[in-house]
């Protein structure tokens, strides 16, 4: 405990991860705190990545971390270009309000 | 010389079976005249080439061969064949010529019946069916037949089949006919078994190397002859109407007139008995078989006599009679006096046959009227008929020098010395008391139809009365009772029938006066049946010692004035004369007195009541049990329905999970997500756990 | 307790880390959990430089914070959204939700936290003193990883346009200017010549 090791941090990777989980179940019906909640899973991902790149002396890790920036940069600007079409539409962010296509 | 003669075997059997095809497929079409025309000649044809075949078989040409073989399968190989030696020719000889007579007779009798050509077909479809059945040399052709001639039984006793009570009566027939050939069927598929072919001979060969062994049936302990025999017995307790499967054969009389003489009296009933006779090989092994076939026999002739003493319908009472006495034929094989049954049987076609034609002679005298309470006096009206009844009705309670009398005297003391057991005594006990019983019942009909007052006319509606026994008037030929009125009018006389009519009954009267006399002593104890009846003489000594006894048919008739039998015969017809002629109130009397007795006997012993009640009740029951449950409930509603309505539910169930929110479905994915981990990570122990419950 | 100082920045980065998480979940104004998130990401960047991925760090500041948390923040204090009604029953789900995350934490450290796990007992090498991270990343990046970042550019290309797309509106009734219309204009579309009838007595004389 005293010097950090891997697991510190892999097991941050994974409270974090948690913690993201729990997030979807309460938020379930708030959007943009659902989107939030997804990059916190990410972001634990991200973590985890660069821990591992660390403590390997590989680089590759980090490369990865790169791209899933990326990605997940562009997917969180297109979900909420869908919440804004959404919003003008519905006026709404209540997912309970999504259910036109419901049988 | 042989070739000529298999053209000839294969001429009696094909001749009429054309007959029955043309007259079947294209009797509307040439006519009624030529239809009748066109199968009497192929009958009398083929009664011709018998007549050529039994001089051929007198002068010892016996023939025994395949014709075609039809399936082969492995080593058993299943022919069509033909064994013409003397038993056969000779039941070929009373198949046709009986045959004969009663086509012609159908001429008269039928005239007005829309299905006239209907009716030649079928006739002439029995009479192949029934040389088939006694030409076979196998027991798979023998069966081809006896089912042939249960199928035309049962076309035939249904042929008015707008009638509810024909219809009822030719099922009857066929499923009584059923049980008996389950049984017959097993006898065949154990000789199968056994001895590994069908065939007469290989089997009669054989037969020997299977006395003492025990038949390998799991579970019961009885010989193999034994087994077979009793077997066979059964499907010729079916067919030849004996106890209890006798049932079907008073019900026949719903079929036309002809049809009784031809199926129900001379040939098809007697099929049974001749397949005994055929089989006698195999039953001289078997004491046990012999000793059944006896009382089944002895029980047969006289309850059956009795029941025929309170018939009031015509042709019951004939029927009743024809059961009694094919239960004398049964009795005589027993006691493996093999040619004297059949001796008897050909007599007993002859007069029996007569019996039936006169009767419907009667019938059409009567402007069809059955019921003898209103006939009387019929002698002077129709003399042919009169006197061709007598003779017939003589004949048949066995007055010395006519046919009857040597046949059933001949039983009689056949069974006298057969050396079965407590079989033989009831077996004596039945045919005896059975002598009394014949010459009561047929010469009561006789008295009430011929002699006394004249009861008919009376009342047009007595002929409506529907009497307990049952007595059904013949349909007016099948059109619907346009004209209600039954029996004759007041003042109106019956007349002699046309000759189409009484010819036959004259024809047949002759054999039924002479052929016993003549025939005695070849057939029974000459050397006839060489070769066709085997018979065990050491153990079964009935022929010896008839033999023995036998001094030619003349003593034997005078003989005959000394012996019990006679004398009951005498006591019969006289007991019969004084209590329906001299004096009437006597038997109503007995009938007040005994009405227990009576009551039995109306219902038959209330065989048919049980039958209904029991069998076709229970399978109406089982049926309707296998339906409502079985079918509806269980296979509809459980596995098809049911298992549907499970899918319906299950999927009910499975439904929910599409909830349509979208949160619902994120949390599947994270569960998707643990439930992976967990068994990723937990792999080891659950492959642990798996072991330890042994999967 | 000779717990250097990485050790006590771990930490407490760490805590606060979580705090923040917990917080960006459990808010009830979007707001405050879109700013709980940015704090998120600053911690998040400060263990990313014990790691020794500055690059990415800093990259992860400029980028998440810098872009996407205030995208973040436009969209939801662009959005009138009803608070009350997205609360209702939020706690419903909270102990299934615990429960499974429990398990699957303990699941976790169970695998990634015990020796067996590889690399866990290794010591990191240390770096030479002119170690620059980016060069590194770069001399991955634009040799092996080539391709996958022309990739990721492409993705990002999409994105943009999928974004616009998505969103564009059509005001209509503006007035505006279609150059290619005005280029195509026919005289007959601007012109039309009228024969004028005089009325009588007004001719000119």
């Amino acid at each position: 405990m005293l010097n950090t090791s891997l697991s510190h941090f892999l097991v941050l990777g994974a409270l974090l991860f948690a913690v993201s989980i729990v997030g979807i179940f309460l938020n379930r019906k708030n959007l943009i705190v659902l989107l939030m909640a997804i990059e916190l899973m990410l972001l634990a991902v991200n973590t985890n990545f660069i821990a591992f790149s660390h403590y390997m002396n590989d680089v590759s890790g980090q490369i990865f971390v790169f791209f899933i920036l990326t990605v997940a940069a562009a997917e969180s600007a297109i979900g909420l270009a869908i919440l804004i079409v959404l919003f003008r539409n519905l006026r709404t962010i209540n997912v309970d309000d999504l259910g036109s296509l419901k049988g | 010389m042989v070739s000529n003669m298999q053209n000839l075997y294969l001429l009696v059997p094909l001749a009429p079976l054309l007959g029955a095809i043309v007259a079947g497929l294209f009797g509307k079409v040439i006519g009624r005249t030529w239809t009748h025309r066109f199968t009497i000649l192929m009958v009398g044809v083929s009664f011709v080439a018998s007549v050529l075949i039994f001089q051929d078989v007198k002068a010892g040409n016996i023939f025994n061969g395949t014709v075609y073989q039809w399936i082969t399968a492995g080593d058993t190989s299943i022919e069509v064949g033909f064994m013409i030696d003397q038993l056969t020719v000779m039941m070929m000889l009373v198949v046709t010529f009986v045959s004969l007579m009663v086509h012609i007779y159908t001429i008269g009798y039928m005239s007005e019946d829309k299905g006239y050509q209907r009716f030649f077909s079928y006739i002439s479809l029995f009479t192949f069916s029934m040389l088939m059945l006694v030409m076979a040399n196998n027991f798979m052709q023998l069966f081809f037949g006896w089912e042939a001639v249960g199928l035309v039984s049962y076309l035939l006793i249904g042929f008015w089949y707008d009638r509810p009570t024909a219809i009822y009566a030719n099922l009857k027939a066929f499923l009584v006919n059923r049980v008996g050939d389950f049984g017959f069927l097993l006898g065949i598929a154990l000789v199968l078994m056994i001895f590994g072919t069908l065939d007469y001979k290989a089997v009669f060969d054989a037969a020997g190397s299977q006395v003492g062994v025990l038949a390998p049936i799991p579970g019961i302990s009885v010989d193999t002859l034994t087994a077979i025999c009793i077997l066979l017995f059964i499907g010729a307790m079916g067919k030849s109407a004996q106890f209890p499967l006798h049932v079907w054969l008073p019900d026949s009389m719903e079929g036309p007139t002809p049809i009784s003489a031809l199926i129900h009296a001379a040939t098809m009933v007697t099929a049974g008995i001749f397949m005994v006779a055929r089989m006698s090989p195999l039953f001289e092994l078997s004491d046990t078989a012999l000793a059944f076939v006896m009382v089944i026999g002895a029980i047969t002739a006289l309850f059956m006599g009795f029941l025929g003493i309170i018939q009031n319908d015509i042709k019951r009472v004939v029927a009743y009679s024809t059961l009694s006495q094919l239960g004398y034929m049964t009795v005589a094989l027993g006691a493996s006096a093999y040619s004297v049954a059949v001796f008897h049987l050909m007599t007993h076609a002859f007069f029996k046959a007569l019996l039936f034609l006169a009767a419907g002679s009667v019938i059409i005298g009567m402007h069809h009227v059955q019921d003898i309470r209103q006939m009387g006096g019929l002698r002077k009206y129709m003399p042919i008929t009169w006197i061709t009844s007598l003779i017939g009705s003589l004949a048949l309670i066995g007055t010395p020098f006519l046919s009857g009398f040597y046949s059933k005297d001949s039983i009689i003391e056949a069974v006298a010395a057969s050396h079965l057991g407590w079989a033989t005594s009831v077996g004596y006990f039945a045919v005896v008391a059975g002598v009394f019983i014949t010459a009561f019942y047929s010469f009561r009909m006789y008295f009430l139809v011929f002699h006394g007052e004249e009861r008919f006319g009376k009342d047009d509606h007595a002929a409506h009365e529907a009497p307990k026994a049952a007595a059904h008037h013949d349909a007016h030929h099948g059109d619907d009772h346009a004209h209600e009125y039954h029996g004759l009018a007041p003042g109106q006389k019956p007349h002699e029938t046309p000759w189409v009519v009484w010819l036959p009954l004259v024809v047949l009267a002759i054999p039924s006066l002479l052929i016993g006399y003549f025939t005695i002593e070849p057939m029974l104890f000459g050397s006839y049946f060489n070769g066709a009846i085997v018979i065990n003489h050491e153990i079964h000594p009935a022929m010896t010692e008839l033999k023995h006894e036998f001094h030619g048919a003349a003593a034997m008739a005078i003989h005959a004035l000394t012996t019990l039998p006679f004398w009951l015969a005498v006591g019969g017809v006289v007991t019969a004369w004084y209590f329906y002629l001299v004096n009437p109130a006597i038997p109503a009397f007995i009938k007040r007195k005994f009405s227990f007795i009576d009551t039995i006997l109306e219902n038959k012993y209330y065989f048919d009541r049980f039958n209904d009640w029991f069998f076709a009740g229970g399978a109406r029951g089982t049926s309707r049990f296998l339906w409502k449950f079985g079918d509806v409930k269980l296979i509809d509603g459980f596995f098809v329905n049911g298992s549907a309505n499970m899918v319906g539910k299950f999927s009910g169930v499975l439904r929910r999970i599409q909830t349509g929110y979208i949160y619902h479905y994120a949390f599947a994915m994270i569960i998707g997500v643990f439930v992976l981990l967990t068994i990723r990570t937990w792999l080891k122990e659950i492959m642990g756990f798996k072991a330890l419950l042994g999967f | 307790m000779a717990m250097n100082l990485q050790t006590v920045m771990f930490y407490l980065l760490s805590v606060l880390t979580i705090f923040a998480a917990l917080r960006v979940i459990t808010s009830r104004n979007p707001v405050h959990a879109a700013l709980y998130l940015v704090l998120v990401f600053f911690s998040t960047a400060g263990i990313w430089m014990l790691l020794e991925a500055e690059f990415l760090a800093l990259t992860l500041v400029l980028v998440y914070v810098g872009a996407v948390m205030v995208l973040f923040l436009f969209v939801v204090m662009m959005l009138d959204i009803n608070l009350e009604r997205l609360r209702v029953g939020f706690w419903k789900w909270f102990p299934f939700a615990a429960v499974l995350a429990v398990i699957l934490l303990a699941e976790m450290v169970l695998v990634l936290g015990s020796s067996k796990t590889a690399g866990t007992n290794v010591n990191v090498a240390k770096h030479a003193a002119n170690y620059s991270n980016t060069k590194e990343l770069g001399r991955l990046i634009y040799t092996d990883y080539i391709y996958a970042f022309e990739l990721a550019a492409v993705l990002l290309l999409v994105a943009i346009v999928a974004a616009i797309a998505l969103t564009l509106r059509q005001r209509t009734g503006t007035k505006h200017q279609v150059q290619a219309e005005q280029v195509l204009v026919k005289r007959n579309d601007r012109v039309r010549l009228v024969s004028v009838k005089s009325v009588p007595g007004t001719e000119n004389k």
